[in-house]
């Protein structure tokens, strides 16, 4: 079957995945990713978000913050803890992205969804109602504003501390 | 009335090697594989349950016009749609299993409520759940997978 740029989709959805299993590799910057999509770096987050409506780094900070939702619902760790473990380097920056992606800060969100019964979901579902495949375009009560993207130089995947006791 | 499930859909950008990866990698049977004339009719089943049969179909087929095809082709090579979840009876050996094979996997077997769950993806696309269930369906409720996961009224704080 030949459809223009399914190869390029194929790839994509790859480099996607790529990120999606291995988002707490250090080794795993914009570079590596646009390598599994055979794209140099320019090309690969402009073709990233015509397909994804989001560039790669916008991709990879939601998917972390998804992580760190799921954490606060189930585990019993402290936000600096949770902070460390989905990959960020700094709390201002983590809270600062958390509550721009849902609205409510770390705490908030941990004390507002202690009845939820969202783990009851399979995780499948529940990674597609929060936008596991797809840009969320709205979070509970709140539009939340897109990240900025960073800057070209940077890698797309920060320092992760060791998670404690680990 | 309705007895069971029969048949489903899952949409292939290529049946022959979406074929080769459900017998190969995930060691279902083929149960059809014919020539109906300006469409491949392809159908397999898992090995253990050979009254549920998964036919590979090309969203460009008869039925399908050109603009809806093409709209399928990408929805699916994109990775956004879902094909269903599949049993296990250990989910962390058959992941092993399934990786060494190649197989695509988007994430390793994790705790569920209702058991330990791994995603993968067939060739073109498409996503499924790995699922190995507990016991008598039941869910987990001894680790606090929402916070406080209770059924009777609490006031909300």
């Amino acid at each position: 079957m030949t459809t223009p740029g399914l190869a390029q989709l194929r790839a994509l959805r790859q480099a996607k995945d790529a990120m999606d299993r291995d988002w707490a590799d250090p080794a795993l910057d914009l570079d590596a990713v646009a390598a599994y999509a055979g794209y140099s770096r320019f090309h690969f987050v402009r073709a990233f978000k015509a397909a994804y409506g989001e560039t790669p780094g916008q991709y990879l900070s939601r998917r972390r913050i998804e992580r760190a939702e799921e954490l606060l619902r189930s585990a019993n760790l402290s936000v600096t803890e949770i902070c460390g473990l989905v990959g960020f380097s700094s709390l201002g920056t983590f809270s600062a992205r958390f509550k721009a992606e849902t609205g409510v800060s770390p705490s908030e969100y941990r004390t507002k969804h202690v009845r939820n019964g969202a783990a009851l979901i399979p995780g499948c579902y529940a990674m597609l109602w929060t936008g596991g495949f797809r840009p969320r375009t709205e979070a509970a009560g709140a539009t939340p504003k897109r990240p900025a993207e960073r800057p070209a130089k940077s890698a797309i995947l920060e320092k992760r501390t060791e998670p404690p006791g680990a | 009335m309705i007895k069971s499930l029969a048949l489903t859909t899952v949409w292939s950008t290529d049946q022959e090697r979406d074929k080769k990866f459900f017998v190969e990698k995930l060691g279902f049977e083929e149960r059809t594989d014919m020539d109906m004339g300006g469409m491949r009719w392809i159908t397999v089943s898992p090995r253990e349950q050979p009254d549920v049969q998964l036919a590979l179909m090309r969203p460009d087929g008869p039925g399908m016009d050109p603009d809806s095809a093409k709209a399928l082709v990408t929805l699916v090579t994109k990775g956004v749609l879902g094909a269903g979840a599949f049993r296990t009876d250990d989910c962390h050996a058959e992941y092993a299993e399934l990786r060494a094979k190649g197989v695509e996997f988007i994430h390793e077997p994790q705790e569920r409520p209702y058991g330990i769950e791994a995603i993968f993806r067939d060739p073109s696309g498409n996503w499924y759940s790995l699922t190995q269930e507990r016991e008598h369906d039941e869910l987990d409720m001894s680790k606090p997978w929402s916070g406080d996961c209770v059924t009777e009224d609490k006031p909300q704080g």
